[in-house]
């Protein structure tokens, strides 16, 4: 029973929970000192996460990009980078894919896939450029990405502001032309025909209608699977992770490091890419607009990636988590009137309980280890205690000196102290030589 | 002409301070070894601190005294995880990044009746009076105190880490903390104040935004500066000289921005990519391949090797 006890504690998944649980305890402290109910606003929470079946669709499509975009962090981060860029790829994804979705106008099956190739490759030059800044001149992946956070900001902004894609009276652009779209059934849900179909089913309807569901989860979940594959199964994951452990050592095993940095950051921007791509022909206005800040759709792929323990697998139920949070901790701020920030300070303690990540599986070594010290240190009472009436017979004196280092062996000279104090496997070994 | 050098400086120290003192708060941390992604988070607690801490006691020098304090708290959780637990320093310095502001603006909700920012308070003073300077060019002479004080602390850091013992000390601290533990250096010791530090200067970051610029807590006082004083460090190759001068460029291209307005030839959004552009250039040409400090970011386990 006790050696499940270690390997529960082992497991990635343990520590991600008990980071989860502190995350709630946190909250729940903050949220009681500010004055407000802690179980009220956790129940609200959840409400507001899974209380009807609209609220966990929408999720779902909050969670597409964050799961991009966490594997993509995930990914680069296996291989030794920190694509902090995520959320400039992602930017360059919407915008590519608004650009070519408002210029082109083809059948669905050419302009879906045209639509989201463009943003994907967007995002895997923002990338390549990344990467090969870093392989050729060494510049540090960090600087590069800041700043092209910044520069796809501002393109994105000029883009609406030019008279071919600017949408008058608004913010954005035009919407892409509606053979892009990826929702689900976009058209007949909103036909006589599905209206009436639809009627009979309210929960279908409820989800249907009002939510853009559309094919980016999924697109999202086989990514993921896939990307996990690569690393784990495959040669080429099996080199970036070489490079990502040990630059020197994988180089001096004629693995080409350089290649495979821009090749990482061209695949972590390409997903940053799709998932913006998706975004644009899946949700709602199916346009960009100006962005007065950033939208963090890439800075939370790093929390999900971190949540995650960088498993690109495991990003999954971590954006679902994550993007369960954010649309959840609205409705905390709507009945509970508690500021929403306080999934900020939740999240924010989540990951950072995921960075003290090694500390479980350490207590796990730390148990182990200790309770292999003590049963050897009872194997060697017991032997010596097997011992003592014969070899001790003349000289107890000098084995007394002897083990007076070790501080149980003093009592082994004179069983009568040792006797009430110490364990049963010794009281026997002491039985056995009386 | 004339006046419009003076503009050009002015706005460039303005812009360039706050990036100082983050910057040299990432110097720090960063030479005794521990990478420190969360400066923008201890930017923006620091922002708030300052102004509550002048809202409630009407006096600035006070909010950047708790400004300071509030960074180094913050710091202290980044200094537990990466120093006592080992911890992933980049997830940790990512962690508080969330953590920080959501703490800052959950505060500043709490104080300021559900607003998402504070009431206007009093400043820290200018560093020059230019009421009597009349028509002279020097009128547009604009300086917060704080600039002089980013100054100074860039000054003081660059004696303490080249020119005295514990400067020595927080170097090899940096670059190989086994060879530092034989000389009887206390290398988690070392860390720690240096990272506390490293808080307590992004901490006065943060309020040279808010009790200086703009004199208020907003949701976006601090977005971003953080991470541009992150890029200051690696592009002054993490000596405090080199993150001053860092800044002072990012300043200046962002002053340049200002000045040529946009609109006429050049649209605005692509001038305002300018200073972003320009770091990346000058990373190309001039400066190239920087080298960490050897230990940065690598958890030091006494008695490992």
């Amino acid at each position: 029973m006790n050696n499940t006890v270690i390997k529960v504690l082992r497991k990635p998944i343990t520590s991600a929970i008990i980071a989860i649980l502190i995350g709630f305890l946190v909250a729940a402290i903050v949220l009681a000192s500010a004055g407000y109910d802690p179980g009220a606003s956790f129940a609200a929470l959840f409400s507001g996460m899974v209380g009807r079946p609209r609220y966990i669709v929408n999720v779902i499509i909050k969670a597409t990009p964050l799961l991009f975009c966490g594997i993509a962090v995930a990914f680069a981060f296996k291989v030794g980078l920190f694509n902090i860029g995520a959320e400039g790829q992602y930017i360059l994804g919407t915008v590519a894919a608004t650009i070519v979705g408002i210029a082109c106008d083809l059948p669905a099956v050419l302009e879906i896939p045209l639509v989201v190739l463009s943003g994907t490759i967007a995002g895997a030059l923002s990338g390549a450029l990344i990467g090969w800044l870093k392989a050729k001149f060494g510049i540090h992946e960090v600087i590069t990405s800041i700043m092209f956070n910044w520069i796809s900001l501002y393109l994105c902004n000029y883009v609406v502001s030019l008279d071919v894609f600017h949408q008058p009276n608004t913010t954005g652009t035009y919407a892409v032309h509606d053979t892009a779209f990826t929702m689900i059934l976009p058209n007949w849900k909103l036909s006589d025909e599905g209206q009436a179909a639809l009627a009979n089913v309210p929960v279908l309807r409820d989800v249907l209608v009002r939510c853009d569901v559309n094919v980016g989860i999924i697109v999202a979940v086989v990514a993921a699977v896939f990307i996990g594959w690569l690393l784990k199964r495959t040669k080429m994951g099996y080199e970036m992770r070489a490079v990502g452990l040990n630059k020197d050592a994988a180089r001096f095993a004629g693995i080409n490091v350089e290649k495979n940095i821009v090749l990482c950051m061209v695949i972590s921007g390409a997903l940053c890419g799709i998932a913006g791509a998706l975004n644009i022909t899946g949700i709602s206005p199916h346009g960009i607009s100006t962005l007065a800040a950033f939208e963090n759709n890439g800075f939370n792929g790093l929390s999900v990636a971190f949540i995650a323990g960088c498993s690109p697998v495991a990003c999954i139920p971590a954006s679902l988590l994550f993007a369960g949070l954010i649309y959840g901790g609205q409705t905390v701020q709507q009945t509970m009137g508690a500021p929403s920030e306080i999934i900020s300070i939740m999240i924010g303690t989540i990951v950072f309980c995921m960075a003290l990540g090694g500390v479980i599986p350490m207590l796990a070594e730390h148990i182990q280890r200790s309770r292999a010290e003590r049963a050897e240190q009872a194997r060697k009472l017991a032997a010596e205690a097997g011992a003592t009436p014969v070899a001790a017979a003349g000289e107890s004196g000098s084995q007394k000196d002897e083990d007076a280092a070790e501080p149980k062996a003093p009592a082994e000279a004179s069983p009568k102290a040792a006797e009430p104090t110490d364990s049963s496997e010794k009281k026997g070994a002491d039985g056995d030589a009386r | 002409m004339l006046d419009n050098l003076v503009l050009v400086l002015s706005i460039t120290l303005m812009y360039s301070t706050p990036l100082v003192f983050g910057a040299l708060g990432g110097v720090i941390s960063e030479r005794s070894g521990v990478t420190n992604i969360g400066i923008e988070g201890m930017m923006n607690v620091g922002a708030f601190a300052g102004v509550a801490g002048s809202y409630v006691s009407g006096n600035p020098w006070i909010g950047l005294l708790c400004a300071g304090l509030a960074g180094g708290l913050v710091a202290l959780l980044h200094a537990v995880a990466s120093v006592t637990f080992n911890a992933d320093q980049t997830i940790s310095g990512v962690a508080i990044n969330l953590l920080a502001p959501g703490i800052a603006l959950f505060a500043c909700r709490r104080m300021f009746d559900g607003a998402a920012m504070s009431s206007v308070v009093n400043t820290l003073p200018k560093l020059v009076d230019t009421s009597g300077f009349g028509d002279s060019p020097l009128a547009s002479l604009n300086l917060d105190v704080t600039v002089l004080l980013g100054l100074i602390a860039a000054v003081v850091m660059w004696f303490v880490l080249y020119r005295t013992k514990w400067g020595l000390r927080i170097r090899s601290v940096g670059e190989h903390p086994e060879a530092s533990e034989t000389l009887g250096i206390n290398v988690y010791r070392t860390r720690y104040i240096c990272v506390i530090l490293s808080g307590v200067l992004a901490g006065f970051g943060g309020a040279s935004m808010t009790l200086a610029i703009i004199s208020q807590y907003t949701q976006t006082a601090i977005s971003g500066q953080g991470f541009i004083a992150l890029a200051a460090v690696i592009f002054g190759k993490w000596t405090p000289h080199g993150a001053y001068l860092a800044c002072l460029l990012f300043g200046f291209t962002q002053a340049l921005t200002v000045m040529l307005g946009g609109g006429s030839v050049v649209p605005t959004q692509i001038l305002a990519m300018l200073p972003y552009v320009m770091t990346v250039l000058v990373l190309v040409f001039f400066v190239g391949r920087s080298v960490a400090p050897k230990a940065d970011g690598v958890p030091y386990i006494k008695g490992s090797r």
